[in-house]
């Protein structure tokens, strides 16, 4: 059992927790991750570790809740216990000094991306940050950025905060200004990295993106979490989570990540009634 | 009775054990066979003609002392007999139900030369239970505590036999394993069906009470390495692994929506109870009343196709590229599989994986086969008949042809000693590695193996340990 030390929530939906797990706060380095399980029933799911804190042996992670199991994690509060949490799994980030580095997250990606631009930062990368939401409330770990990088462009896609406009269009703009970029970290959902592979193709600037292929072990055991990079199948869990984003093929794992679309939504489903119920009877018994 | 003549006792017919009607099990995850009776376990321990020189023992990867616990079973002392099988064999309910019996210890038995061999497995597995369900496992005494502590990695079968005897000698033990239940395969491979989760839990839990330490979630190579363990101060740590990375095919649409390793579909339905979705959370493909192809022919295989069944598949195929003769499955199994209706096809190996313009699986292309000759492993070799391909619908595929090793601690421990396929090299007396103080063992060592090598291999491993902490005071 794994106590939750700390939890809120950072924009809507987006919760903070800092859960006590001193060995692989220890352990864990940038781009690695955990698979939690919160009861009995559960699924096995993986999130980035964001952060960690050594004095107080925690890890932090930023969970967005979009399907069962996630909800289900956003509902928890200080004090409460995880029934399973591993880690630290998958590959570290590679960090090198590149020169001028761009970390870009989308939405929570931006809480994936952010271990690693710190750690580009350490390695004395000139670090630019591109962090967007779909409107102001959703933009996230902005001050967190803005104490580790050198510059940090905002962009909502509605324009109620920052630069108005996609992620993409902003990097664009910097690579067209003749700006210097050497590397390019760039995660969030599918589409967002998928663009962001094209718009630095063509200038062949080298782009990391972070995969997140369903998962089930996490060691390499199951092939699901399997993907196409340069023409070749990937274990996303342990040859990733990172890899050369001119060479993934966006397409097939956005059509794996679709497999269970319909099991998700009866879980969710059933998970919202069952909590309905439970307020309703909290409620009634007041 | 047991003043019987050999010729009287070879006239007893082979005992069947009772079964679930195939037309029953094959809607649900019950265990198929039941079990034998007391009656029946007296009357099969009197086929048994007491042998001067047992052959059948020399059929046991581990020597259990057959003749004798027979003899008990016969005189109606189940829990000597218990006793008996437990001095050579930690796990007596799971061997006795998932041992290739009719190629080991049964085939050498010489009731078998003219008549059936004497079912020993069932009595095996027929003791252990009537131990476990009377008095619960019964926990041997434990020598003084040595002050050494020793770590495990990983609770599969040889896992859990090292641990066992380890924590008897009096050493201090810890168990690491990835997943969050403890078992190996016995836990996330092998089906209900097959080997019931609680038999596993029970041994687990008879562990604990001798005082082992299980950690789960514990990835070794991740979480710490070998090296930490030993700089942590384990005097002493076992590599039991497993051989746990699935092979593709590696042929045209394997990335296909509907198409699963075994590991993964036994994972998602057995350790994660995908079978009872929505109530536990983790889903599987909706088989019901679709078309499902197994790729394989072992025991993995069976048992996958027989779970896809189990999940209302409509048809649900073998398909195997040799013939019959050669499927390394056990014969009970594929006797099982064809009583549940799972159709075969020989001598067909898939080409192509075809799907639908949204991605999903639809059917296979699967190339004729003839057999040639014998090749390394002995067995005849397929060779593809030109122009033969044909389509067969699926909706989805499961990929059984064997796992290789998982890398995760070759990475962390290079100065380990591999084989050209990730195998860590042992010294097979004493499971040594050639690192000091690393011990190896189970299918990490051989590849895919058995159940009884891999706790034969723990135990091996357990003594060798033992003689090294000694002599390293
Ligand atoms: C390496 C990695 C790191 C991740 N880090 C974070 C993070 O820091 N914060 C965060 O909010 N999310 C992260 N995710 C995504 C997160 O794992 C999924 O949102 C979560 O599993 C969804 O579970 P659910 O039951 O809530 O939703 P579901 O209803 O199961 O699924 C909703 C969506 O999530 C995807 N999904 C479902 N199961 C999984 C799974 N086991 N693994 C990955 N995706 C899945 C599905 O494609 C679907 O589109 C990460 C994923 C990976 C692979
Ligand atoms: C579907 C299936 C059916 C089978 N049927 C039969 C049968 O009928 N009869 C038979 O005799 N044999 C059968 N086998 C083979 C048998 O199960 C194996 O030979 C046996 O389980 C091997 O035991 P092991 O202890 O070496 O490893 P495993 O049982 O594989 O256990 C290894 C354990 O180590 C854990 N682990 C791996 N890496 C790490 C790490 N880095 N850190 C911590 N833990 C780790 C794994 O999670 C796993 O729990 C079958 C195998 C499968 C897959
Ligand atoms: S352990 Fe397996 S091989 Fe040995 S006697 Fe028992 S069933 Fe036979
Ligand atoms: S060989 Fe057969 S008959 Fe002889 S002791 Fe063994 S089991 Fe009994
Ligand atoms: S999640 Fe099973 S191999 Fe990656």
């Amino acid at each position: 059992m794994y106590k939750i030390l700390s939890a809120e929530f950072i924009a809507p939906n987006v919760k903070k927790l800092v859960i006590e797990a001193p060995k692989i706060a220890r352990k864990r380095q940038a781009g690695q991750f955990v698979i939690i399980r919160t009861s009995d029933n559960g699924e096995r799911v993986p999130l980035t570790i964001a952060d960690s804190n050594l004095d107080e042996g925690s890890i932090t992670i930023i969970v967005q809740g979009i399907g069962k199991t996630t909800k289900e994690l956003n509902a928890h509060e200080q004090g409460d216990y995880i029934l399973d949490v591993v880690g630290p799994l998958g590959k570290p980030s590679h960090i090198e000094k590149f020169g001028v580095a761009v970390s870009i997250g989308g939405g929570v990606g931006t809480a994936i991306a952010y271990p690693t631009a710190v750690a580009l930062k350490r390695a004395g990368n000139y670090t630019i940050s591109i962090i967007g939401g779909r409107s102001k409330e959703y933009v996230i770990l902005e001050d967190e950025m803005k104490k580790v990088c050198d510059e940090v462009f905002v962009t909502t896609d509605d324009g109620s905060y920052g630069y108005h406009g996609f992620v993409t269009q902003k990097l664009k703009e910097l690579i067209d200004a003749k700006r210097q970029i050497d590397f390019v970290l760039a995660i969030g959902p599918i589409p967002m990295m998928r663009a962001v592979a094209e718009v630095t193709r063509k200038p062949k600037i080298k782009t990391v993106v972070s995969l997140n292929p369903i998962m089930v072990d996490g060691t390499g055991m199951c092939g699901g979490c399997r993907a196409t990079v340069d023409n070749k199948t990937v274990f996303v869990c342990v040859d990733g989570p990172e890899f050369d984003a001119h060479k993934v093929d966006f397409e097939t794992l956005e059509r794996r990540n679709r497999t269970y679309k319909s099991d998700e939504e009866t879980a969710l489903n059933n998970y919202m009634c069952r909590s309905e119920e439970a307020m309703l009877k909290a409620a009634n018994q007041k | 009775m047991s003043k019987l003549s050999n010729k009287e006792r070879m006239k007893i017919p082979r005992q069947n054990m009772p079964e679930q009607d195939s037309l029953t099990r094959r809607n649900n995850f019950g265990e198929v066979n039941l079990g034998f009776t007391e009656e029946l376990a007296k009357m099969e321990a009197l086929r048994c003609i007491q042998c001067p020189k047992p052959t059948c023992v020399e059929g046991c990867p581990v020597g259990v002392k057959i003749r004798d616990f027979i003899s008990l079973v016969a005189e109606g002392d189940y829990l000597g007999a218990a006793a008996k099988i437990k001095e050579d064999n930690m796990l007596p309910a799971v061997c006795g139900r998932v041992c290739p019996q009719e190629e080991q210890c049964e085939i050498k038995c010489i009731v078998g030369k003219k008549n059936e061999p004497v079912a020993i497995g069932r009595l095996e597995r027929f003791v252990a239970d009537y131990e476990r369900d009377l008095v619960g496992i019964r926990t041997p005494q434990l020598k003084p505590k040595t002050g050494k502590k020793v770590a495990i990695i990983g609770s599969g079968p040889a896992g859990l036999s090292c641990a066992g005897d380890l924590i008897q000698m009096g050493h201090d033990v810890t168990v690491f394993e990835a997943l969050h239940e403890l078992g190996g395969v016995l836990i996330y491979g092998i089906p209900e069906f097959r080997l019931p989760k609680d038999i596993v839990k029970a041994e687990v839990e008879s562990l604990k009470k001798l005082g082992v330490d299980f950690q789960t979630n514990a990835v070794i190579g991740f979480t710490d390495t070998v090296d930490e363990l030993m700089a942590n101060g384990y005097d002493s740590v076992f590599i039991a692994v497993g051989a746990g990375l699935p092979y593709f095919l590696k042929i045209e649409g394997e990335n296909l929506n509907g198409v699963y390793s075994a590991n993964e579909f036994l994972t998602r339905v057995n350790l994660m109870k995908a079978y009872l979705f929505p109530e536990y959370d983790t889903p599987v493909f909706h088989v019901k009343d679709k078309n499902v192809a197994v790729f394989g022919g072992g025991n993995t295989a069976m048992d996958a196709v027989r779970t896809s069944k189990r999940l209302g598949a409509k048809n649900a195929y073998i398909i195997y590229r040799r013939s019959d003769v050669e499927m390394p499955a056990r014969k009970e199994e594929i006797h099982h599989a064809k009583e549940e209706g799972i159709e075969f096809l020989f001598l067909s190996n898939p080409v192509e994986f075809i799907g639908d313009k949204d991605g999903w699986l639809k059917g296979v292309k699967l190339q004729k086969m003839e057999l040639g000759e014998p090749d390394a492993s002995g067995r005849r070799r397929p060779i593809p008949v030109a122009g033969s391909e044909y389509i067969i619908d699926i909706d989805m595929a499961v990929i059984a042809i064997g796992n290789g090793s998982n890398p995760i601690i070759q990475k962390t421990t290079p100065d380990l000693q591999y084989n050209k396929w990730g195998n860590i090299v042992v010294n097979e007396q004493t499971m040594q590695t050639s690192k000091k103080g690393v011990f190896a063992g189970g299918d990490i060592v051989t590849g895919g193996a058995t159940v009884i090598l891999a706790m034969g291999a723990g135990r091996k491993a357990a003594a060798a340990i033992n003689e090294y902490l000694k002599s390293s005071n």
